[in-house]
């Protein structure tokens, strides 16, 4: 049984009068320890599907499933613990005025978990960052360095699914390289599942093993990391994309 | 003969640990080509965009041996032959359409304030080339647009708003800032055909600053790869991804590759002495 399963998912936001569709009978299913990658333009509905199973968008139609159960809503602490999100932007998804400490230690507070102490030591350095920075604030790290308390952030629970919303896009080249490493080192080392996000085809191609590719809010084409790689695609749109990211190609 | 020539250009910033050097020390002549300037953040390449245009504000300070423009001396024309300069001659297109459009303004008030200022162009006659310029960035739809505020627009319209709009007074130079950062691969692939068609076709110069290594290689006529505000290699696009300088190497090395093996990828290496 697949860890994670969307069945025709929708998600219709009321704006002012007008309906907009932002993701239209999505399905995808995702097993344990797999990672699965969604690519798409912006405007796609790609990340509405991340906001969806964290019950951050309006879910209007199918159902989403983890490990068998439909989501409760609104989600509960089992979920937090269960399902984490890296978001896109680690200048604005860490609070300015919190100390990581704090970042660090709330979602333990939360969840009543006890030896934080040691728990937020043992965070900062399983993401690779000294242990002194606990007590800095978001502004004296580096994009990189925030992106890693950020993942620091969501792993303090423990979760089996990490969600990642186009965690490296914000960071250059070699930073992001540093960035993809943690995170593939991290999947291993905890058998984490990863439902990831990015426009970039050859960061998806990196780091997933399935991927879906989405327009207008529609699933287009789901492949596997072999059919990419061989541009196996069949739908005019899938391979547009993949033409437009040919300099991003093994040779290139 | 020579658009823009910089000789040992540097932009240094006084503050209270002491003065930061942006740049360093670079050197370059422009032909009307295309040129990329690429390198992570903090390497200088914008600061060196900008003070091509003297765009940078105290406490920074611009010195240079020579910064010529058409056989104009930029570093001692005064602030009235500077602003003739700036939109007219030599225009920039700045990274982000969020902050770098007016919030507040409609989108056609803003492309036709400069008509209206520089030009004393008529509203009918600032308003029919306002149009055309949208037409001319591929906007469908231009007359929705120009009644549009920027937070009504996608990140790849507005980046097209800000083209079109340094695009108005034909300048000989345009400086691009990241212009296709914010825009997704098949929107980018449409800027940089708009781009690529204005150098063809108008014999204009382009600066093309980016950290994306691959798009530059594909983009542009000769790339300079800079590091810590100095340039470190120069070279033709067509070279870059047999480049030499080990810095170079490894940025083309740390990006991910479709069909690419799934180990970890290599990490940059620092070294101290290329920045000395």
């Amino acid at each position: 049984m697949a860890l994670i399963e969307i069945e025709n998912l929708s998600v219709t936001f009321h704006t002012s009068g007008r309906h907009v569709r932002a993701v239209e009978n999505v399905s995808l299913k995702v097993e344990a320890q797999q990672s699965f990658g969604l690519v798409g333009e912006s405007g796609s509905g790609k990340s509405t599907i991340l906001r969806a199973i964290c019950g951050m968008a309006p879910i209007t139609g199918g159902q989403i499933r983890i490990d068998g159960k439909p989501l409760p809503t609104p989600r509960g602490p089992n979920f937090a613990k269960q399902v984490q999100m890296v978001f896109q932007d680690p200048y604005a998804s860490l609070h300015p005025r919190h100390t990581i400490d704090r970042v660090l230690s709330e979602p333990l507070a939360i969840h009543g978990q006890t030896g934080s102490d040691a728990k937020i030591e043992q965070a900062l350095i399983d993401v690779g960052l000294p242990p002194a920075f606990r007590f800095r604030y978001p502004h004296q790290l580096s994009g990189g360095q925030r992106q890693r308390v950020a993942i620091a952030r969501a792993l303090m629970l423990r979760p089996q699914i990490l969600l990642l919303d186009e965690p490296t896009s914000a960071l250059d080249a070699s930073v992001q390289a540093e960035t993809l490493n943690l995170l593939s080192r991290l999947r291993t080392e905890r058998g984490l599942t990863f439902l990831m996000v990015s426009h970039d085809l050859a960061v998806i191609d990196h780091m997933c093993d399935r991927i879906l590719v989405m327009q207008h809010g529609r699933a287009v084409e789901e492949l596997s990391r072999e059919a990419l790689a061989t541009a196996a695609m069949t739908t005019p749109y899938a391979r547009a994309l993949f033409t437009a990211s040919a300099d991003r190609m093994l040779e290139g | 003969m020579t658009l823009l020539s910089v000789k040992n250009l540097r932009v240094t910033f006084d503050t209270e640990t002491g003065p930061v050097e942006a740049v360093r020390g670079v050197s370059f002549d422009l032909n009307r080509e295309r040129l990329g300037i690429v390198g992570e953040s903090g390497s200088g390449k914008t600061m060196t965009g900008r003070a091509v245009l003297r765009l940078i504000r105290p406490p920074g300070r611009i010195e240079a041996d020579a910064m010529t423009f058409d056989g104009q001396d930029l570093m001692k024309a005064s602030e009235p032959q500077l602003r003739a300069l700036r939109g007219r001659r030599i225009a920039m297109v700045m990274q982000d359409p969020k902050f770098s459009l007016n919030p507040v303004m409609k989108v056609g008030s803003q492309l036709m304030e400069g008509l209206r200022q520089r030009d004393h162009a008529s509203r009918s006659e600032a308003r029919a080339k306002a149009l055309a310029a949208l037409q001319a960035v591929q906007i469908r739809d231009p007359e929705r647009v120009m009644d549009a505020y920027p937070h009504e627009l996608s990140g790849g319209m507005g980046q097209r708003v800000m083209i079109a709009m340094m695009l108005i007074p034909d300048p000989d130079l345009l400086i691009a800032d990241e212009p296709t950062s914010a825009l997704d691969v098949t929107v980018q692939a449409e800027v940089l055909s708009i781009l690529d068609n204005l150098v063809k076709t108008r014999g204009m110069g382009l600066i093309f600053i980016s950290h994306d290594l691959r798009l530059v290689a594909r983009f542009c006529d000769r790339v300079l790869v800079m590091y810590k505000g100095k340039i470190v290699e120069e070279l033709a696009a067509k070279d870059l991804l047999h480049a030499k300088h080990p810095y170079t190497q490894g940025l083309l090395n740390c990006l991910p590759r479709i069909g690419g093996s799934r180990e970890a990828l290599p990490a940059l290496d620092r070294n101290a002495d290329w920045a000395s």
